[in-house]
């Protein structure tokens, strides 16, 4: 059966034919696009004018982002900004700590049993004055349930008494820089890094496989994707547990699961050996919609966190510098495990000493295994200097920025982490594209809202929360921007082959745009709204979610 | 931090970057553990060479092994895996974690102290007596190398039939300059006494001093059996003085008082306490052999 679109316009970013008016599609495969006499004569076809009104794009490819963000829905939203949830409702950003104990008590009392847990997320003190929110405040919203909001980092959780009674913290005596302490000699209800939030976390609904998403999470985040257009998204950090990937296969496989899903299998506690061996073993079960067999490598932690590794002259606060999460020797063993096995290899490099390390430990790797086309990602790569770039380029490296930080933590980073003269040129994307790197730009959902035209709006206009333009020579124009969300992300996972333009051949996955981002203010880039997706050929409405 | 109680599992953290031999280490305890029960945490089963016969069951997270030690995974999280083990019965006597190779053991250690029923026993850093001195001027490496060793009780300073004895002496006093605050001790192959790596459990009855008492290449143990009232403070002093390679003793005499008095000794460091009841006189010396002289 062959189904012809017609759209108000197609881009299509193939350069033989930029835009189009009509699109034909058979089983879910791209048969072409062009003028309705180009692609008649395919055969009987049907007409479907859904579209007659919209911009139909290629899917986007959100090449970091995390499943986990459809399971934290379940929970109060308790952010800064406004972000839609998988239903479609707008939750308005919270602008104060009350208006945060206020949002939570309304949750509250939904609730009937008293000692169901009340967990919140995305909470970002930063945005107002860094006001703390203590146990006492958490247990005037109930001191019967354990409650936990956990910050927009991921990494510092406010807790009730009742949740740090629960996870033996409620007792004087402690002594750990992650749990500061009150007057009282009792925690303040902060809890400040992983292992410090694990005994309570468990408690208030955030449990210790937080990375992993169960079903509903899974089809929640499905229903997020439509709703910015996504139709490929990457699980960045996934355990791939015999359980999980039967899991992930059931549900994407599903009639109306609306994306392809590619989970990279996260390195944390395999030995390299391990690590190559599982990826490749899981490369077997890969489907239409389901990904599978790359490896993800995380080398250092974050910058606002300050465990970012730095080069000189380090952290413009003067922090001592942050920490490895993966020994040198182990990431040079991963990159020739994978290399000789054909495996692809994305690294997580935030400080420009992470991002050195990979590049070295690549080049290295290379001269004993030429692989041609490997594809190897830097995911983040903030800090990446001109030298940085160039060398990735000479090594044949993608990466994939994390654009969305300019806007939420550009002042951070220009007034306290890196300071001025480096917050300009981070997430260099104008850099990146002179040099021929092939490039995709990123939100890493949960950590910032699933939105690739927000994305692309990040990059385009580099503007901080404040309102400032922040490194305007690394602004990009929009058509390169919207390659990079679509074309440019796919080759970051090897699949621009079958997604990330409309042409002959491809799965007919398409973003329903309602405007045309070419032709809008790129300052209003963000704000075109989605219709829906086509993914596969079968159509998704925002509308019947 | 908690105060230490009876019924807190005593936890040693090992540290030190890859190839400094942590897994031969806990290997070695395994061997060694006479009766001990232990539980290994380490990062991933990847390397751990485990002699089949020794292994009684196996999942994906939890080896099984003879004698009641067992060997978990610990992955992502070692603050869940700790607090699993805290349910677990019987309760094994001793905890070792195998820190991961970049992990600083100082936090690890951070963990341990807000943990119920856990209390720290130590934290013993291996390096390798032959890659040190250019690990640690490793641009990516040494400031970690470097806090790694400043968080240790114990360096166990390995591999030292690799190198002579001048080298020997200059990453000897690059250590003691660096990490001022560890005792030093020397070994082939990790090769330490029980007694030594695990400082909590070398308790012994003095009855059975010398078939406790392991015999540990590169280590000499003395059993000293002492029939009148000393002076403790004195008579502790001394035994420092007279074994310059000592590492460790323990022991009970009865003091000049008539009280029972445990001594203790730690590299040079020497700690007296009232003696538990019912303990017989008596100490055991464990020192080095075959130390170049420095
Ligand atoms: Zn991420």
């Amino acid at each position: 059966m062959i189904k012809i679109f017609k759209a108000k316009k197609i881009l299509t970013m193939n350069p033989a034919q930029p835009e189009a008016e009509y699109v034909a599609v058979r089983y879910g495969t791209i048969l072409g696009a062009g003028s309705l006499d180009a692609l008649k004569g395919w055969g009987e076809h049907e007409i479907d004018e859904t579209f007659a009104d919209k911009v139909i794009m290629p899917g986007f490819v959100e090449g970091h982002a995390h499943t986990m963000e459809g399971t934290l829905w379940r929970h109060v939203y308790c952010g800064y900004f406004d972000r839609m949830d998988p239903d479609g409702k707008i939750w308005p950003g919270i602008k104060s700590k009350e208006g945060v104990l206020e949002r939570l008590k309304e949750a509250e009392q939904q609730l009937d049993d008293p000692d169901t847990p009340l967990p919140g997320w995305q909470l970002d003190p930063i945005y107002f004055d860094n006001v703390r929110i203590t146990r006492q405040d958490l247990d005037e919203v109930s001191s019967t349930r354990p409650i936990g909001v956990l910050h927009a980092s991921g990494h510092i959780m406010n807790v009730n008494s009742k949740a740090l009674e629960l996870g033996g913290f409620l007792k004087p005596g402690l002594n750990h820089p992650g749990i500061p302490l009150g007057k009282d000699g009792l925690p303040e209800g902060e809890l400040r890094g992983p292992d410090v939030m694990t005994p309570v976390g468990i408690h208030v609904g955030f449990g210790r496989d937080m990375l992993d998403c169960d079903e509903r999470g899974l089809r929640d985040f499905g229903k997020l994707c439509v709703r910015a257009g996504v139709t490929t998204v990457t699980d960045l950090a996934a355990r791939l547990q015999e359980d999980s990937v039967d899991m992930m296969l059931r549900i994407t496989g599903e009639d109306r699961f609306p994306a392809c899903v590619v989970p990279l299998r996260f390195f944390h506690g395999l030995t390299p050996k391990e690590l190559v061996d599982h990826a490749e073993s899981l490369l077997g079960q890969s489907t239409q919609r389901l990904r599978l067999g790359r490896i993800k490598i995380v080398s250092d932690g974050s910058i606002q966190g300050f465990t970012a590794r730095m080069r000189a002259p380090g952290y413009y606060n003067g922090a001592p510098n942050g920490l490895w999460y993966v020994a040198p020797d182990q990431m040079a063993e991963i990159y020739d495990l994978a290399l000789e096995r054909g495996l692809q290899v994305h690294t997580h490099t935030n400080g420009d000493e992470a991002t050195q390390l990979a590049i070295e430990t690549l080049e290295n790797a290379l001269k004993k295994h030429p692989v041609p086309n490997h594809r190897f990602t830097l995911q983040h790569c903030q800090l990446a200097d001109a030298a940085q770039l160039r060398r990735m380029a000479g090594l044949g490296m993608c990466v994939n920025f994390f654009s969305n930080h300019t806007f939420y933590w550009g002042d951070e980073h220009y007034r306290l982490t890196v300071g001025p003269e480096r917050a300009e040129r981070m997430n260099a994307c104008a850099s990146a594209l002179e040099n021929g790197i092939p490039m995709a730009i990123h939100s890493d959902a949960p950590i910032t809202p699933l939105g690739p035209l927000f994305t692309a709006w990040c990059a385009v206009n580099r503007i901080t929360a404040s309102g400032r333009v922040q490194g305007a020579h690394e602004r990009i124009s929009v058509e390169d921007a919207l390659r990079t969300i679509t074309l440019g992300a796919a080759y970051t996972l090897k699949m621009d082959g079958e997604v990330g333009s409309i042409e002959a051949g491809k799965r007919a996955d398409f973003a329903i745009l309602e405007d045309d981002p070419t032709t809008v203010d790129p300052m209003a880039l963000k704000d075109v709204p989605v219709w829906g997706t086509v993914q596969g050929g079968r159509i998704f409405s925002t509308a019947d979610l | 931090m908690n105060t230490p109680d009876k019924t807190d599992q005593p936890i040693t953290i090992i540290g030190g970057y890859l190839g400094a031999g942590k897994t031969t280490l806990v290997n070695h305890l395994l061997r060694n553990a006479n009766g001990l029960k232990l539980a290994i945490l380490v990062n991933e089963f990847g390397e751990l060479p485990i002699d089949a016969d020794l292994i009684e069951a196996e999942d994906d997270n939890l080896i099984s092994l003879a004698g009641g030690c067992i060997c978990c995974s610990y992955g992502n999280d070692m603050v869940a895996a700790l607090m699993e083990l805290s349910q677990m019965h019987p309760k094994p006597d001793h905890v070792v974690v195998e820190a991961s190779g970049v992990a600083i053991p100082g936090s690890i250690a951070g963990s341990v102290s807000f943990l119920d029923g856990f209390s720290l026993d130590g934290i013993l850093t291996l390096v390798d007596a032959y890659t040190l001195l250019e690990k640690a001027s490793d641009t990516y490496l040494s400031d970690t190398i470097l806090r790694q060793l400043s968080d240790s009780n114990i360096i166990l300073l390995n591999k030292v039939d690799l190198i002579g004895a001048p080298a020997l002496e200059e990453v000897q006093n690059w250590i003691a300059e660096h990490a001022p605050q560890a005792q030093i001790i020397q070994t082939q192959n990790a090769k330490v006494p029980l007694a030594v790596a695990l400082q909590r459990h070398d308790s012994f009855s003095t009855e059975h001093a010398s078939s406790q008492v392991q015999h540990i290449e590169g280590f000499e143990t003395e059993f000293l059996s002492i029939e009148k009232p000393v002076d403790a403070y004195s008579y502790g002093t001394k035994l420092i003085a007279k074994h310059p390679h000592l590492v460790r003793a323990k022991g009970f005499v009865r003091d000049v008082s008539g009280m029972m008095k445990t001594i203790q000794i730690v590299g040079k460091r020497l700690d007296i306490h009232d003696a538990p009841q019912g303990v017989k006189q008596g100490i055991v010396l464990i020192s080095q052999k075959n130390i170049p002289s420095m």
